[in-house]
Formats: C-alpha cells, structure tokens, sequence
C-alpha cells in the first residue's frame, strides 16, 4: 500500500500484530484469585521505562489512588497515553513519571481551568511528544484490541496534529478515499477504576466506558481497582453486566473511593474544594513541594490521604452532591 | 435596549443556530449553555451528545467535565467515546461549538500550542482533545469565541483542528469528510460566515453596540462582508430568564 504522507512523530509502541500476539499467548487465561495491595500491584506491574495508559476520562472514574501509588513508588522514564487526561495527567506530571508522551489532551482540567504545573514540564522541553486526538487514541486502542496494526480514520488530515502524529496518509484500495491510518496502541501497563469487580478481575462499571473496554483488551498488563469487591457467583448470576473479562485482567485491588478526589458516576460526586487547592498551590514551587510531601509522599495510603480531607464524612457529602440529595453529608 | 452582557448575547446566538430535531456535540462552558438553552426554549427535540459517552441526558445543572456522571443524567445511554466518535463519522452530528488561542480566515482553529518548537513550545496548550475529530466530521462547526487581532490571526501557529485549510475545494480535496466544516463564528461583536467559493470568513451580523469599524479593527485578517450587514438580533426576555434561572443559575458562565 503507498503512503501518502507521513507525520513526524515518533511512536513510543510497537504496532506489530504478530509481536502483541506472542506477548498475549503466554498471558494467563486461568481463573485465579487476582487480589493484592495497590502498593505491590503498582511494583508488581508498574516499570520505570514503560508504557502507561490510565482509564476513565481525566477527573471522571479515574484511578486517581493508582496515579498517586505511582508517583509515590518514583517511577520515571515512562511513555504515557495523555488521552482525556487532566487531574491523573497533574498528579503524574507532578512526580514527573513519564518523559515520553502521547498527546489528546493534557495540561487543562476542562471548566476547571489549566494545571500551571503541568503546563511549565510541557514548555520546559523535558517531555517528547507526539500529537493525535481523543478519537485517534480511541482508534489505536481499538485496533490493538480488534488484533491488527493499524486502523483507517477520517480525522486529522491537513492539520499540524496530522503533521506532528505518527498516523500516515494511505488510500482505500476500494475507493480511493483518503484516510489517516492510526497505529495499533498496545500499553504495557494500564490501571482502570471500576464499580465492582470479583477476586478474578471480571468487572462492572456502572458508567460511560470512554476507551476502557478496549484498553483492557489492548494492555499487555492490567490492574483494576474497584470500589467494591463482589463473590463470583454475583457476576455468574448476571453475566451480561460483565464489562471487563478476568483473563484481562492481572491484579484486582479494593480502593473505595479510588477516584477521589474525582467523580465516580452514583458514587460520589468531585471534590472541587480540593482540585481548586491543587490548581492554587502549584503556582507557588515550594509550597506544592510542601503539598506533594503532605498529600502523596508522606502518605502511606489513598485511605489516609481521604481523611487528610474530611474523612468519611466528606465522602457523604460527596455523595448527597453524586446524588443530588440533601442529608447524608450530616450524618458523621 | 435589553440588559444583558456579552456572554448572555454571544449564547443566544449560538443557542437560535440549534434546531429541533437535530443533533449537537457540546464541550463545557457557553456551549452547553447554548444547548441546554436551546433545548428549553425553542428546540426541545435536541439530541445533546457529550463526546466522553454521554447521550441525550437531561441536564440537571451545567457539567464541570464533558465526561463527569452529570453527562449521563436522566440520559438515554452510556456508552463510549468511540461509540460517540462513530457517530460524527457516520454523519448524525449536526452542530458543535469549538473555541481556540487562534483563528484564521478559513476556521482553521489552534488550540495546542504558540511559539516554532514544537517539543519546546513558549505556550503549550491543552491539545486537540476532541476538537479535531468535531471539526473532521460536523456538518455544521461553529466557533464562539471573544474577538481581537491577536486572536483572529493572519496565520495560526499551529493548526489543531481543521476549518476550510487554504480555502476553495482544499479541504474536500485533503480527505476531510464532503459537505462538513465551519459554519458560524460567534463573537463579541458579530456573527460571521464563510463566503461559498473562498470559504474565506464573512461578516453576517454585527452585535449591539458594536460598528463595523470595530469588527475589522479586531480581526488580524481581512473581512469579507455580506452586502447586506444586519444588527444581531437582541436577546428575548424569555430568553435571558431560561438562561439565568435555569441554565445557569450560578453564573459560572455568564458570570464571565
């Protein structure tokens, strides 16, 4: 097939079919009990020079606990899938966890406004970086999963993100229509937050799914955390809510509000007290080195970085805000 | 004349731009607001579309992210973002709203970064996110934004999202899906579209207040202008209160 054209951008993953395949056959398809600490799935899982992919949409079922055991462990050098990332994307740039990237979106928390320090490790030069879209990034994790090298989209074509990506320019052999080809994305770590999930990883989410359904079946290796752990016989009871399949997945860890301090759709509502903190304290260097100290670094867990704010009565009043009710958040 | 801000205006024209029946992808902010207000005036069959996977909630108050649980409210479904994203391939989104640091002539829009380095930009911003894949495949991209020289530039630095490229049949020629691209700019001034053949920005209407003076002397490029410039339409008072009392009653937008 002739390329038309070409972008510039490097990519950080190998889009061969035949390679991913020869990682997956010798993944486990066995049913058996997945259960760990976050603390050793990320250790476990996580590698300094890796490919990192992080479920949900930004501050929306994001595993943010996971991004904060990252970053807590120091892994560095990795290449990341800024896809609908915005608060993840902070707490990672943040530890300074990847130096390679895969860019969507980043730097903005959307109506929240810019991360100023994420902003300042984007312009600083430290980070390479190749340009897509939240669709070409959705488009290479559905090829990964569908098992094949590239997938055609009609997107980007004639624009610097075409320019600065890694897609190339071919033709329909059938009817001469021009489209970008979007590279496979195999990640080879990802963490995904879910409603609930049994011991071996089959999972619920109650929620829109974004890229995750294809992300867990792209990712080389998969850690879930789930607010609730569920008996198997709940997911054999009813197997059409099965999202996630347990031979996906390689590590299940219990974080109840393991997003916060984001969304988790009938849940819990954000914590936007708190993410303002976060937009505020970066401005002043030596005070969010302060921030990071208290909130990450010092902090032996998500359970002890949820009662540095508010505990669970916060979480009631996360929840009555989830829910629009009025109430709960009194009944501390 | 009517007592309302810039902001009220600017989502008024853009909520009038939205029929019933159609459908309309929308991003936080001004562009919600214009489809929530559509939605409860004059088009209450308006299909909303959050690109994240949220499909025709009923919006109980204005979302902080276009992914957050109020995106599913009440909604008819949950679903993905390439299942939204397949939507805008097949051709069933109608309308959307976009915004960026720069604009050019032809709708180009940048929104990633300013300065020449790419891999050391002096301004990097957030990136395409869903932008490019809105301006790809909408029939009809509108752009609200406020209006200055800077902004409304000669050349964009960097082009995330496509509008009419270098003008003429440019873009149908470059792959981009037929028929689809810009098809309103909303500013604080005016409202302007794309001349057919050039597809070179165009001045439509000018807002209250506003001369054609202004328009031109905020605009780094040249203007085409209707024959015929109209007033943009005021907004209603039943307008005005919908958008006050029960869009956005906490002024997080119009409070801008």
């Amino acid at each position: 097939m002739d390329v038309i054209d070409e972008g510039v951008g490097r990519l950080f993953t190998d889009p061969d079919a035949d390679n991913a395949r020869a990682h997956f056959k010798t993944k486990s398809r066995a049913l058996t009990n997945k259960l760990m600490s976050l603390k050793d799935a990320v250790a476990k899982y996580v590698h300094d020079g890796e490919y990192l992919a992080i479920g949900g949409f930004g501050a929306n079922r994001t595993p943010i606990a996971a991004c904060h055991e990252i970053v807590r462990q120091k892994k560095k050098n990795m290449a990341f899938a800024g896809h609908t990332s915005t608060h993840d994307f902070q707490v990672l740039c943040a530890g300074k966890v990847f130096n390679k990237l895969d860019i969507a979106y980043i730097v903005g928390l959307e109506a929240r406004g810019l991360s100023s320090n994420a902003r300042k490790y984007m312009q600083s030069g430290e980070v390479e970086v190749s340009e897509w879209t939240n669709y070409c990034l959705s488009a290479r994790l559905k090829a990964a999963a569908m098992g094949i090298s590239f997938v055609p989209i009609r997107n980007v074509m004639g624009t610097d993100t075409f320019k600065f990506s890694g897609a190339k320019i071919i033709e329909c052999p059938f009817t001469g229509q021009k489209y970008a080809a979007m590279p496979a994305l195999w990640p080879d770590v990802s963490v995904i937050h879910v409603h609930e999930a049994d011991m071996y990883g089959n999972c619920r989410i109650r929620d829109i799914t974004v890229s995750d359904l294809d992300l867990a079946k792209a990712s080389k290796h998969l850690i879930i955390t789930c607010e609730r752990l569920i008996p198997n016989e709940e997911i054999r009871r009813e197997p059409t809510l099965t999202l996630i399949p347990f031979f996906c997945v390689d590590a299940v860890c219990e974080v109840p509000y393991g997003a916060y301090p984001g969304v988790m759709a009938y849940e819990y509502f954000s914590d936007e007290e708190h993410i303002r903190e976060w937009l505020t304290v970066e401005k002043d260097p030596e005070a969010f080195k302060e921030f990071l100290d208290k909130n990450i670094y010092n902090v032996e867990s998500h359970f002890d970085y949820i009662r540095l704010h508010g505990g669970m009565e916060k979480m009631l009043a996360l929840r009555d805000k989830e829910l629009m009710t009025t109430g709960n958040g009194n009944n501390g | 004349m009517a007592d309302y801000n810039t902001m009220e205006l600017m989502i008024v024209t853009g909520a009038r731009e939205l029929k019933s029946g159609a459908s309309v992808a929308v991003g936080t902010g001004a562009p919600c607001a214009a489809a929530m207000l559509a939605q409860k005036t004059h088009a209450s069959d308006l299909l909303i579309i959050f690109e994240a996977g949220g499909i025709d909630p009923q919006l109980p108050e204005m979302p902080i992210s276009v992914g957050d649980s109020r995106t599913i409210w009440k909604a008819c479904q949950a679903t993905s973002m390439t299942d939204t994203m397949e939507l805008f391939c097949r051709g069933m989104v109608d309308y959307t709203f976009l915004g960026g640091a720069q604009i050019d002539m032809y709708g180009n829009l940048n929104s990633t970064r300013i300065g020449p380095d790419h891999q050391k930009p002096k301004v990097r911003f957030p990136g395409s996110g869903g932008a490019n894949d809105f301006g790809s495949f909408c029939w009809n991209m509108m752009v609200m934004t406020p209006q200055d020289s800077k902004r409304f530039a000669e050349k964009c630095d960097y082009i995330t999202t496509p509008g009419y490229l270098e003008g003429g049949d440019s873009r149908d020629k470059s792959g981009l899906a037929k028929g689809s691209g810009p098809y309103r700019v909303i500013t604080n001034m005016a409202v302007m579209d794309f001349e057919p053949k050039s597809k070179r920005m165009r001045i439509k209407s000018i807002n209250p207040g506003y001369s054609e003076k202004d328009v031109r002397d905020n605009c780094g490029f040249e203007l085409l202008a209707h024959k015929q410039i109209a007033e943009t339409h005021h907004p209603t008072k039943k307008e005005l209160t919908v958008l006050r009392e029960e869009v956005d009653p906490y002024r997080y937008v119009i409070g801008r």
